[in-house]
């Protein structure tokens, strides 16, 4: 690289500005002309040795405090307890052990580093020095050589000039496989898809619970107004498949007076004015459940689609491809609402397959 | 080390042995050949800057991520098994939460400075990426991407792509509420891939979303994989930064061909090592005083909960601006496929913008079909085209980033969150070309100022009243070193067809892209993309005439 240039013990300072000052002369001949490196100009603490002692007061104290700022790290880490709430104005109650291993640690670090800096800028000698850079590309001389060396070297190996071409595309071809034991090695990261994402726990009969409390709903306990969130019965937080079910299965019921439904199929798949809809939203499958009972419109906090929930969950505005899957329910026998099978597509983010 | 230069050669020794460092320096050099790589770059020079520091932020914070990431591992557990939580977290007792969230959990509040290293982890890796933003800026702004130094770009761009999916995996993994909508986010995008978009999501989740995989995947992806990678760019960069040697800003003394600064030993390493642990320290400060990702206040994450402000990082922002401003299209093909185009056209788009980034110096190489070597890093002003163009790329980008937080602006300033994505869809497109026009106009102004402070000297402020009553103000010359400063540039000439017949009279083709070049680099180079630079006849003549005013 630079190894001819690299040592500044031959660039000694006398002889830079000479060599790159074009004199006079040049400067009157263009007016531009590059006057070369300013001579330099030599600091207070190169000639005030009371201002260079200063700086390294300056520097040492800086590096004092921060062996200070350690013992502080290490005696804090054994005398606060983790779990002690301080107030400290303007933060208010902060952790008090992270609060002191935090400033003890950024003191100690930031000091040593003001301190290197301080020397650096105040006791180091601070005249630039120029080094010449040199022709990235190599000269004709030396691509010749090396194109020579590449000539003898495939010549050496047999297969210079088109001759031996069969062993040499049989390498290639070899060489283009090999890589494909790799790609078969990834099939099993998953299963196939098949249709996981058509069928949710959702069916004839099953009964729609709340989500939280985990009893059987019925009509009664759905107001004008509200929105309950819900799940099929027979879910528990401890299943293996609990997590993928319910990203699948989340529903949420809502009421309307009969007259304020729009859509004709949507209050049809309700029960009297409540209608289940899956919660999911068809962007990207975050639950769309911000519901505004006077508009009937709901929202999802994650990019604002918004469906109106009176109109068969059309989508008012936002990214969303399509309405929020409405899932058809009725009461059975006790008076608790149910379904009446599974959603009719599938509910969440759209994919490739789904139609 | 610093003993084996100290030391003359010729200089008796004490008991004629040698100092401990300097054969501790000969034992090495019999092996690695120390005392060559010394000899090349101990004096090496590197030149001064503000801006220089920025790519130095980049390397301390990844070194900072990694210290830092090293520890977390000792206490985070990758994995998706549902535990019930018993830590001292009094709110979360009894939850049923992934063994990734409760350890998350237990690094915040069971391990001693478990929360502290979290929070200088989270906060240098959003510094990381800020600063590999400004370095691109930087190198961007003053052309310092051209030949030789392309190759070196495009490894830093590949750096910021690396940072970003880093930092994406990274905060996937507490498993916390906002993190497991992020990875829910991702599972709709793949699975808007035409064709074999399901079959992604299987294979990358291990089965349906969320499954038990994701999280010891993106683990090992965000620990091992990418740091890996990037610890490999990141060498490869410094080696091309020191093969190349630094660009510097024209000046006095400072050529195309010479490089003016400080040594590598003692100054700069004293710097740019102490710079290492000034922004270590700020770090750990910001870190001890302002909490970030405090995951306990979020709860665990269920598919079926959500919380408001769902923001990404800032540096995925802009992706997600793209989304939210996309309107609702999905088309069925066929009645039997599903073409999400909402999704679709950010995941083209994306890839899109940041390519125009990563390519754009062969672009203008193409333009100006300029083979020299660059070591001056030139000013922003000095190219209006290029500089207008980053300045809209960013305008661009910024808008993405602020529709990315529509929500946010539409609850802080009281505005209609429709109304700011209607606004944000009209800006995506207008945005730029107006900030293309006015920058690029700008810099032309500057180019002129620049000329006039050449050719007329400075404005004093100082008014001169002439015997005969007219005011005058008083223009100082420039010093040799601000003339010589301000028009060491080059400037392109405009590319020109060939003349329609060649010189026997034949009438010459030429192609259609050869003529799109021509008029791209008039538009860069003619009269309208840059003032020329005064020449040393127009200066002579003004100056000649000193004392006459005009």
């Amino acid at each position: 690289m630079s190894s001819e240039t690299g040592s500044s013990k031959d660039v000694s300072e006398e002889h830079l500005p000479h060599k790159q000052d074009p004199g006079a002369v040049t400067v009157a001949d263009d007016p531009f002309a590059d006057p070369g490196l300013p001579a330099h100009e030599p600091r207070k603490q190169d000639i005030d040795e009371r201002a260079a002692k200063r700086s390294e007061r300056v520097v040492t104290l800086l590096f004092a405090l921060s062996s200070v700022a350690t013992v502080g790290f290490i005696v804090s880490y054994l005398l606060i307890p983790i779990d002690k709430i301080v107030y400290i104005w303007p933060f208010g109650h902060v952790s008090g052990l992270n609060f002191a291993l935090g400033w003890t640690l950024g003191l100690a670090l930031f000091c040593i580093g003001a301190g290197a800096v301080h020397w650096a800028r105040t006791l180091m000698s601070d005249e630039e020095v120029p080094d010449e850079r040199h022709p990235i590309a190599a000269s004709p001389e030396v691509k010749a050589a090396v194109l020579e060396d590449w000539r003898a070297g495939t010549q050496e190996s047999g297969i210079g000039f088109g001759r031996r071409k069969m062993m040499r595309n049989s390498l290639l071809g070899a060489m283009a496989l090999v890589p494909l034991s790799g790609v078969v090695l990834l099939r099993d990261l998953g299963p196939a898809p098949g249709d996981k994402l058509f069928h949710t726990k959702w069916e004839a009969g099953k009964r729609i619970v709340n989500e939280n409390t985990g009893l059987p709903l019925r009509p009664e306990d759905i107001t004008v107004g509200s929105l309950t969130q819900a799940m099929p019965e027979g879910m528990d937080l401890h299943d293996h498949d609990f997590h993928s079910e319910i990203a699948k299965a989340a529903v949420m019921l809502v009421r309307l007076e009969p007259a304020d439904i729009k859509d004709e199929q949507s209050a049809d798949w309700g029960h009297e004015g409540i209608l289940c809809f899956s919660k999911i939203c068809t962007h990207i499958g975050c639950p769309a459940t911000l519901y505004e009972r006077q508009t009937h419109h709901a929202l999802c906090p994650c990019h604002q689609s918004t469906f109106d929930l009176s109109d068969g969950a059309r989508v008012l505005f936002g990214p969303a491809g399509h309405p929020l899957p409405q899932l058809r329910i009725t009461t059975n026998e006790d008076g608790e609402l149910v379904a009446m099978g599974d959603f009719a597509e599938p509910p969440g983010p759209s994919f490739w397959e789904r139609g | 080390m610093s003993t084996a230069t100290d030391a003359p050669k010729s200089a008796p020794r004490r008991g004629g042995k040698a100092p401990a460092g300097e054969r501790v320096a000969d034992w090495a050099d019999g092996r690695v050949g120390v005392y060559s790589l010394a000899k090349a770059n101990m004096r090496k020079i590197f030149p001064d800057h503000w801006s220089f520091l920025l790519g130095e932020i980049c390397l301390y914070a990844f070194v900072i991520i990694i210290l830092t990431g090293v520890y977390l591992t000792l206490f985070f557990v990758p994995s998706m098994a549902e535990v019930e939580y018993e830590g001292s977290y009094i709110p979360m007792q009894g939850v049923l939460m992934s063994e990734a969230y409760a350890s998350t959990l237990d690094i915040s509040f069971d391990v001693r400075g478990g929360l502290l290293m979290r929070e200088i982890h989270h906060w240098a890796a959003l510094i990381f990426v800020v600063a590999i933003f400004f370095h691109m800026m930087r190198v961007f702004f003053t052309g310092a991407f051209r030949k030789p130094r392309e190759i070196n770009w495009l490894f830093g761009f590949l750096l910021l792509l690396l940072a970003m999916g880093t930092g994406l995996t990274g905060y996937s993994l507490p498993d916390d509420l906002l993190s497991g909508t992020g990875v829910r986010f991702m599972e709709g995008a793949i699975l808007a891939v035409p064709v074999v978009g399901t079959w992604l999501q299987m294979f990358l989740f291990g089965g349906e979303f969320p499954g038990y995989d994701i999280i010891p995947r993106f683990f090992v992806v965000h620990v091992l994989l990418l740091p890996g990678l990037m610890v490999g760019l990141i060498v490869a960069h410094l080696i091309l930064i020191v093969f190349h040697k630094h660009t510097h800003f024209a000046g006095p003394g400072r050529t195309n061909s010479n490089v003016v600064g400080m040594p590598l030993f003692p100054v700069y390493a004293a710097k740019a090592g102490g710079f290492f642990f000034l922004v270590f320290g700020l770090i750990a400060m910001i870190a001890a005083t302002t909490s970030i990702n405090p995951v306990w206040v979020l709860g665990p994450y269920r598919p079926d909960q959500v919380s408001t402000n769902a923001q990404p990082d800032w540096y995925m922002g802009f992706s997600e601006g793209l989304v939210r401003l996309m309107p609702a299209w999905e088309i069925v093909l066929f009645d039997s496929y599903t073409l999400n185009l909402g999704l679709l056209t950010p995941l083209v788009v994306l890839p899109l913008m940041l390519g125009a980034l990563a390519l754009y110096p062969f672009f203008e190489n193409w333009v100006t079909k300029d083979q020299r070597e660059h070591h001056i890093a030139e000013r922003p002003r000095n190219a209006p085209t290029r500089t207008a163009f980053g300045v809209a790329w960013l305008s661009w980008y910024f808008i993405a980033l602020v529709a990315g937080g529509n929500d946010l602006w539409a609850i802080n300033f009281g505005l209609s969150i429709n109304s700011i994505t209607y606004f944000g869809r009209v800006a995506f497109f207008v945005v730029p070309v107006v900030v293309f026009i006015i920058v690029r106009r700008i810099c032309l102004g500057l180019q002129r100022r620049d000329r006039d402070k050449v050719l007329h000297g400075r404005e004093t402020g100082i008014i001169k009243r002439l015997p005969h009553g007219e005011f005058v103000e008083v223009h100082e010359p420039l010093s040799q070193e601000k003339l010589y400063a301000l028009t060491a540039h080059d400037q392109h000439k405009p590319a020109e067809l060939p003349a329609a017949t060649d010189a026997n009279g034949v009438t010459r083709k030429v192609g259609v892209v050869e003529k799109v070049r021509v008029r791209i680099s008039r538009s860069y180079f003619g009269d309208s993309g840059q003032v020329a630079k005064p020449t040393a006849e127009e200066y002579r003549e003004i100056t000649s005439g000193e004392g006459h005013h005009h």
